[in-house]
This record gives structure tokens, sequence and C-alpha cells, in this order.
């Protein structure tokens, strides 16, 4: 195993956080904000409690989520699309090191930086509403799978995409519409029973259910439930990425 | 001696059917200079990818050190140091964090000293804290360069060197590679610049349309390849080259004080004694002589136009 080479990659990648902090950090905190604002005291005041929550608590981890998903995709997507676009990815190709490792560098750096980020949101929202977190390991646990799988996600769209347009292609019209659709605002027993249906075929809503049951106890589906479906798509990246690096699909021709 | 790099019957296809290279046979001797010659889309570029690990092979084997590129990769890739033709470096990073970077890929303990070094033999120490973004074209091929010997490589891939580089600065990375390869570090160097293998090559391989035409020392190459001329300076002007000199060939220069004779060195008889003798029977005075050896380049474009 070439430590030292993953090791030097996931700096590489940090310090480009490190050189972009305000966007990095405060962006999300301020978005945050906003939503805390909006939902939170503006419309959230005139909703009920959900199962004896209150609407400002209960978006919590699904805004946590979304951010979480969407920071790892993007984290993970550029990561290795932008040495693919500037060219330097010729000195990873020819460096003695494994696709393990490249994957380990690349992945473990995204999943960092969103499970720093999906952690200062949850401080963020402490500030506005009382939170009390039922199951922390679970949530950790979650958190952690959760940034993982979607920066694997967020590799395979950054070595699939051709250019910056289909890098922004998948977040922004697949995963933000799963998420928004995925019951981070609502409880997915709201919806009348067809779209109730309908949205269990969004991988979203059991991602966004097993942490929701880690802060509150309960979830729209079952924990194990939450849980399977999450490896299931983890399994699913770490297939695809054993695949791009076996046939060197848009890396080496 | 084992070669250092072994190539043996190594072919590339793309995708879309274009063949780039053809099975090629090359080795690679312990610490000379390479040059590898070739016109644009020669296969120069695919070759040295191959071997770095960047292209997939269609066949055939390559060996780096007696290390199989394909199954003993980490060993054969530790060994070899690449300078890509494109100037590709990240912007936002200082030089002496660009190759500490390449230093750390390659698996090597952090070393400042010898990064500081390598800076200074590169004449970048002073620029070791500024942001690749901030530094000329020059400076950047330098600082490839660079990154290339923070590893301490045993090979060291030169693809287009001093490419867009001035004639100051590409002496400077002349001495350098001469610097290196007397350390014991073996060059493969491709370019345009016939001079500059004219210059530091100790072989030469001529590729051509995915084939190597030719592999050679180089001074057995221009000795072998070479064609001399002989330049007659005449007392008198000619209007016309005498017909007793008509199986010579000779060209007469536009105001007529001039003929020249080209001929083959290697030939057992290039026939400059006879042509003087029969200038004297034939009653053409000259005052001077003088002889011209052919350069590389001509040698090149001729290797180059034969291939069918």
């Amino acid at each position: 195993m070439n430590f030292r080479a993953v090791w030097a990659i996931y700096r590489v990648e940090m310090a480009r956080t490190l050189r972009t902090l305000l966007q990095s950090v405060i962006s999300p905190v301020i978005s945050t904000s906003l939503y805390f604002v909006v939902f939170g005291a503006a419309i959230g005041s005139r909703i009920s409690e959900i199962n004896g929550i209150s609407y400002g608590a209960f978006i919590v981890p699904g805004l946590i989520m979304l951010s979480l998903l969407t920071q790892s995709i993007s984290n993970a997507s550029f990561g290795i699309y932008f040495p693919k676009f500037i060219g330097t990815i010729f000195e990873i190709l020819s460096a003695p090191v494994s696709y393990l490792e490249v994957v380990l560098a690349y992945v473990g750096a995204a999943t960092t930086k969103s499970v720093a980020i999906g952690l200062i949101i949850l401080a963020t929202a402490a500030l506005f509403v009382d939170l009390h977190i039922e199951h922390p390991f679970w949530m950790v646990a979650f958190l952690i799978l959760t940034a993982v799988t979607f920066s694997l996600f967020g590799f395979i769209i950054g070595i699939w995409a051709a250019n910056f347009e289909q890098l922004q292609l998948v977040p922004l019209l697949i995963v933000t519409p799963l998420t928004f659709l995925g019951g981070s605002f609502y409880s997915i027993d709201m919806l009348p029973g067809i779209w109730r249906t309908i949205t269990l075929f969004n991988p979203v809503v059991y991602l966004v259910s097993g942490f929701r049951w880690a802060f509150f106890g309960h979830g729209d589906v079952s924990v194990t439930i939450s849980l399977a479906m999450t490896l299931v798509f983890l399994a699913a990246c770490i297939a695809v990425i054993a695949w791009i690096f076996r046939t060197g699909y848009r890396l080496r021709t | 001696m084992q070669p250092i790099i072994s190539i043996a019957g190594v072919s590339k296809t793309y995708a879309t059917g274009f063949t780039a290279l053809k099975d090629i046979n090359l080795e690679i001797r312990r610490g000379e200079i390479f040059a590898l010659l070739g016109p644009n889309g020669a296969g120069k570029t695919t070759l040295i990818s191959i071997v770095c690990g960047i292209v997939n092979r269609s066949s055939g084997t390559v060996t780096v050190d007696g290390h199989d590129i394909g199954s003993d990769y980490r060993a054969a890739r530790s060994l070899i140091g690449l300078v890509p033709q494109e100037l590709t470096v990240e912007t936002f990073e200082t030089v002496k964090n660009v190759l500490a970077f390449s230093r750390g890929l390659f698996g090597k303990k952090s070393d400042p000293a010898l990064v500081e070094k390598v800076l200074k033999d590169l004449s970048l120490w002073d620029k070791r804290d500024s942001k690749i973004i901030t530094l000329s074209g020059g400076m950047k091929r330098r600082v490839m360069i660079g990154k290339a010997l923070a590893h301490e490589p045993q090979i060291l891939f030169l693809d287009e060197p001093t490419a867009g580089v001035d004639v100051e600065l590409r002496k400077d990375m002349w001495a350098l590679v001469r610097g290196l390869r007397d350390a014991g570090v073996t060059i493969i160097l491709t370019t345009h610049y016939i001079e500059e293998a004219e210059e530091m090559a100790d072989r030469v391989g001529v590729i051509n349309k995915g084939e190597i035409v030719l592999v050679e020392e180089k001074t057995e190459l221009m000795r072998k390849l070479g064609r001399k001329q002989l330049i007659v300076q005449l007392r008198e002007p000619l209007k016309a080259v005498p017909e007793a000199l008509g199986a010579y060939r000779l060209e007469l220069s536009g105001d007529g004080n001039a003929l020249t004779y080209t001929y083959d060195n290697q030939a057992e008889r290039p026939g400059v004694a006879s042509l003087l003798r029969d200038l004297e029977s034939a009653g053409v005075a000259f005052r001077d002589i003088d002889t011209e050896a052919s350069s590389l380049e001509e040698i090149f474009v001729n290797l180059v136009r034969k291939t069918p």
C-alpha cells in the first residue's frame, strides 16, 4: 500500500478546500440559516408538530442530508474531473499507485469535507432549534456511510463527465430533485396514497428516513430497510468503480 | 548488459480503429541518452505513454529494469520520471508544493533538502513559494522537469522538453540532461529539434507511421547515412559543366563560380580524387575546395521520405 501517495493526493484535495474556505464552509452555514428563517420561523410556526417534533427540528436531518449529498457528489466529482480537465491526471496514472489508493485518497478527501460541512450545519441548526439526538452512534454512522456512498457516486460522475455541463447534469437534474422529493422537508406519510407509493422508489427517502430515525427514534420507513438500501447503493457504486478501473474507462485509452 | 527498457512486439490500436503503433521492438540501454525522432503523429508520445502506464497497449510486452509494466507496475513506474509535452501542473499550488506532491505520489519520504537541490539546479529556488500561475512558460517547463526529478527516477522521459523554450534555457536544459546522464540516469527524449538529438543523443531511433524505421548509434548513423558534398571554387566562371565530367553529376552554381559534387562517404571509391584529376584534365582550374557533411536533420528527412 502506497500510503504516502494516498496522503499526498488527500492533502492536495484538502488544501483546495482551505483555499476556498469562504465558499466551502460559510456558504452552507448561510444557506442553512436561511432555511431555518424561512421554513423554521416563517412557515414552520404555522405547521403543526410532526410525530411530536417541532417542524424546525424535524427538517434538520433532511437539511443535513441535502447538503451531504450535494457536497459529497460535487467534491468528489470535481476532485477527479479537475486533473482530467487540466491534464495533471497523467501524473496519477504514471505513478506507482493502485486504483484502490486513488479512490481512497479522492473519496476520503470528499467524505472528510462533506462530513465536516454536515457537522457545521448540525451546529448551526442547534442555534435555531432545540435538538436531542436519540441514537448518536447511528447518526454518525449514517452521516459517514452516506458521505462515502455519495462521494463514490460523485467520483463515478467525475470520471464519466466529458465537460463541465455533464459534471453538473446529474447533481442538478437528478440528485437535487430526488432530495427535495425524498422527505427532506416533510414526512412521506403526509402524501396522498399513490404519491407515497411512488416516493418509495426514491432512494433518498431511505437515507433521510434512516438519518431522521437516528435523531428522533422514528422515520418514514424501518431503519433496517434504510440501512440496507444505503448499503445496496454503496455496493453498486463500488461495483461500478471496480469496472471503471478494470477497463480504464475514460482514464486510460 | 541487460537493457533498462525492453519493448517487444508492442502495438496500439485505439477504439476509433486508428493504429498508432505497429509491432514495436526497442531496447534502451542503461545510462544512455536515446533520442526518439519522428514527424507529428508518428507514435512517439503513444509509445512513451504506454511505457509510463498512461495508455494501454493492444499487444506486446514492456519491461522496465526487468519489471513487467502490467503485472509489476509499481516497481516499473517507481523507476520512471516523465516530463510530458504539455505544461500541465496545478496552477494554484506553489512550486515547492508541487514538487513535494510528486515525491509523495511516488511513495518517497519527504526530503526538503533534495527538493531544494532540484529547485536550485533548475534555477527555481527563488520561485519556490510562487504560485505556478505566476510563472513564465519556460519556468513552468522547468517545474515539470523538477516534478519528474523530485522522486529520483533512474529513467527520465522527456517528451519535447525544449518546445517553446528560448535558446539560452535550451542550452541550460541540455547541460542539465547531460549532468543527469553522468549521474547514471537513462534519458529518453523525443524532439522536433533535430539539433537537440544531434547535440545530445548517444543513440537515435526514428519512428514513422507507428513503426520503428531505424535505431542506430548517432555517430554511426551520421557516418553511414551521411552524404558529403565537395564544393570546388573555380578560378574562372563556367557557363556549363564540361561533358567530360558528366559522370560526376556536378551542380554548377548560379554565377558559374562553384561546382558541387555530392558523394557517399561510405562508398569504396567516393570519387573525390578522380574528380580532382579529371577537373585538371578538362582544364578547369580551381582556387579552393571545401567539404560539407549532411546534418542529422537531412538524414532524418531522407529516412522519413523513404518510409512507404
